[in-house]
């Protein structure tokens, strides 16, 4: 006989996973109780909201899945909003939460929430178990639905009694049989075929590559269709890393944000090769325009992304990898004219913009640009989300690295959970978490899931006492009337980090930020790295 | 530009709610809406008529497809569908009038299924157009209810709605 909590941990252990965050509570507890003899690390975060962007952030840095569980009623609903900025980004978390009993469900008993229901445009699919005898199916079925395809969360709400009864013995399904799920993986040939015709006759064709490159595993054989035809590349948000940004085909972020040679050259290309983006509205924000200037390639796992946003020439729907091998293998000797090569590196030296620097204060952009190098070549960067976004995806130099922000979502208060699940998955590599003053203190709780776990996280806190974009918005588009986004000093960061135990220090000059940067990366301590930053300092 | 889509859907609990969700999600607007079980028990088959141009209809398959429940979605082609849906009319007959309505109702197909003092209740199975001529023909009678299911629809000859 075994109880469906200890199915649950038995799926889990199927499924390799070794580390979960999350955080307990009464309709969870059978599961929390078959974990305490697994050999499965259970991180305890401090809000659940935290326990997803941790998952997201374990997924990211691992290539695999990541699994935050919850109690039922508010630990479900604090979920929500990581659940969707995985959603968002299409990061593959499974969201395991504890129900109330079968029979009290629709009472409105105490810490009851239809969470199913709150989550349906968050997630791509989600479960209610009924019988303990479908967990098995229904995790197997999670786990591939949310690795496959175009990867996304997928919710498994459990009640409290189907986590206590038990059945005869545990068996894990080896497949699974979705009638309506059979996302196809390989590209239409026909359109690869007209897709290599179009490349070969275009005249200044560029790339642009989203998140779909790097959560494919298609980075590298997307490098070597660039580098075997010499076509520019450029990158959306998530699409940053895709290449290293010191490659001389490499353009940077397009966008409302993003870099000026990137936007002249998706403005003058004639051929926009697009890899696994969806070209929301800050990536281009008159996508007509861009349809009418140049035939589209898009290239997506999911077909519902083609011609969303963008009028499409040639749409192939299909697995990344494939799709791109068959580019690379197919295109012959083709390589961009001579001409187009040209006046892209003119451009990349031309349009360099070196942004002035303010006494007493740290050029965050100059900052992120220096720490890069003292990075090691792996290092992973999660950035939050503000200014400090922008700052970070145009002045980070990757090199072998991620970066890991929410660029669909745009959460603020990612980066330091993230960083945290980042850490699990990597602890080797150097991992450090930006973040504003602002995004900072939505998620400064962590710092004790950091120092419980001996975590050596490096934060760097960009200090400006303001909501910078916001105000930045507020300046430009409403008369300077900064209307609730000036921020006190609070807190002191470096009595906080003092609080927890941790080693902080503050800057107040590009200099002295280097210098402590320097001890900072060396250390294997946990660290706060605070940055005094000018409150005026544009974005871009 | 009206259209008919026909979803066929595992039989599952909160299959529903994953479809017709998505259309307030999408800002996707519904006329009508059917389901019922098919010939397989594990499938159910919801039929859907909505507004919009190519490119919303467009998105809403791929949606639709996107939803793991959602085993077939199907666009009916102008012409080369059958369409029913079920209307029963409530309407005020005074006994001078009452055969004047009867005569009406069954020279448009309709059947007469209750009759009382003040009212005649009609139904009515036909397309959405006719069952508008009808309504419209009842109408200066004086129309006390009306209660129609939504639209469903099938293909014309051997083709089915899964292959």
């Amino acid at each position: 006989m075994i109880n469906g909590a200890d199915i649950m941990v038995k799926c889990l252990e199927a499924e390799n996973v070794s580390v979960v965050f999350g955080y307990p509570g009464a309709a969870i507890c059978p599961f929390y109780d078959s974990l305490y003899n697994s050999d499965i690390k259970h991180v305890l975060v401090r809000q659940e909201q935290n326990a997803a962007h941790a998952a997201s952030g374990y997924a990211r840095a691992k290539s695999t899945v990541g699994v935050c569980v919850a109690t039922s009623g508010p630990g479900a609903t604090n979920l929500i909003t990581g659940i969707a900025t995985a959603y968002m980004d299409s990061i593959p978390i499974i969201a395991i939460t504890g129900q109330v009993r079968s029979d009290l469900i629709g009472r409105d008993v105490f810490q009851e929430a239809d969470i199913t229901g709150a989550c349906e445009p968050f997630v791509k699919h989600s479960y209610l178990v009924n019988k303990t005898e479908d967990l098995p199916r229904i995790f197997k079925e999670a786990f591939h639905i949310a690795t496959t395809g175009r990867p996304g969360p997928v919710l498994i709400d459990i009640p409290i009694d189907i986590q206590q009864n038990t059945i005869d013995e545990f068996v894990y399904p080896d497949k699974v049989n979705i009638v309506g799920y059979k996302p196809n993986t390989k590209g239409h040939t026909v359109q690869i075929k007209r897709a290599l015709e179009l490349i070969s006759e275009s005249a200044r064709p560029i790339i642009v590559a989203g998140g779909g490159v790097l959560g494919s595993g298609s980075k590298l054989k997307l490098v070597e269709f660039a580098e075997k035809t010499g076509i520019p590349v450029l990158s959306t948000m998530m699409g940053i890393g895709v290449m290293p940004s010191e490659h001389e085909l490499y353009m940077g972020m397009l966008g409302t944000y993003g870099k000026a040679p990137a936007n002249r050259a998706l403005h003058e290309a004639d051929l926009v090769i697009v890899c696994g983006a969806r070209l929301g509205d800050r990536a281009v924000a008159a996508p007509d325009q861009m349809g009418q200037r140049a035939k589209v390639i898009h290239i997506d796992m999911d077909p519902a992304e083609i011609g969303k946003n963008v009028k499409t020439t040639i749409p192939i729907v299909g697995d990344m990898k494939n799709v791109i091998t068959s580019l690379v293998n197919e295109i012959g000797d083709y390589r961009v004219p001579q001409e187009w090569s040209e006046t892209i590196r003119e451009w990349k030296t031309e349009l360099l913009a070196i942004p002035p620097t303010f006494d007493g204060y740290v050029e965050p952009r100059h900052f992120i640009s220096k720490l890069s190098s003292m990075l090691r070549s792996k290092a992973i960067l999660v950035a939050d989300v503000g200014q400090n976004q922008i700052w970070c995806a145009n002045n980070f130099r990757i090199r072998e690295g991620r970066f890991l922000t929410t660029g669909g979502m745009g959460t603020m208060g990612y980066s330091i959970p993230a960083a945290i699940g980042a850490k699990f998955a990597r602890p080797t590599r150097d991992v450090v978490a930006v973040c504003g003053d602002g995004s900072f203190q939505m998620s400064l709780n962590e710092l004790a899931t950091i120092v419980q776990n001996d975590l050596a996280v490096k934060i760097i806190v960009m200090k400006n006492s303001r909501l910078g974009m916001v105000r930045e918005l507020q300046d430009n588009n409403y008369g300077h009337r900064h209307s609730a986004t000036i921020l006190n000093d609070a807190p002191n960061i470096e009595a906080l980090a003092k609080a927890y135990g941790i080693n902080c220090a503050t800057a107040n000059s590009n200099e002295e930020a280097e210098k402590i940067a320097q001890e900072m990366v060396k250390s294997d301590e946990t660290f706060i790295l605070v940055c005094n930053v000018y409150p005026d300092t544009p974005s871009i | 530009m009206q259209y008919t889509l026909s979803i066929l859907v595992e039989n599952q609990a909160g299959a529903l709610s994953k479809i017709s969700g998505l259309f307030s999600r999408r800002s996707f607007n519904i006329d009508s809406l059917a389901v019922g079980v098919t010939n397989d028990p594990s499938v159910s088959r919801i039929t859907i008529v909505a507004n919009g141009d190519e490119y919303v209809v467009e998105q809403l398959e791929k949606q639709l497809n996107k939803l793991i429940p959602v085993i077939k979605v199907k666009r009916f082609a102008e012409g080369e569908y059958i369409s029913r849906e079920l209307s029963l009319i409530k309407v005020h007959s005074s006994s001078a009038k009452r055969f004047e309505i009867i005569k009406m109702a069954e020279l448009m197909g309709a059947k007469i299924i209750d009759v009382a003092q003040s009212t005649v209740t009609v139904e009515y199975c036909e397309t959405s157009e006719k069952t508008k001529t009808l309504i419209d023909l009842l109408k200066p009678y004086g129309i006390r209810e009306i209660v129609r299911t939504g639209t469903v629809a099938i293909d014309k000859g051997s083709a089915t709605a899964a292959n």
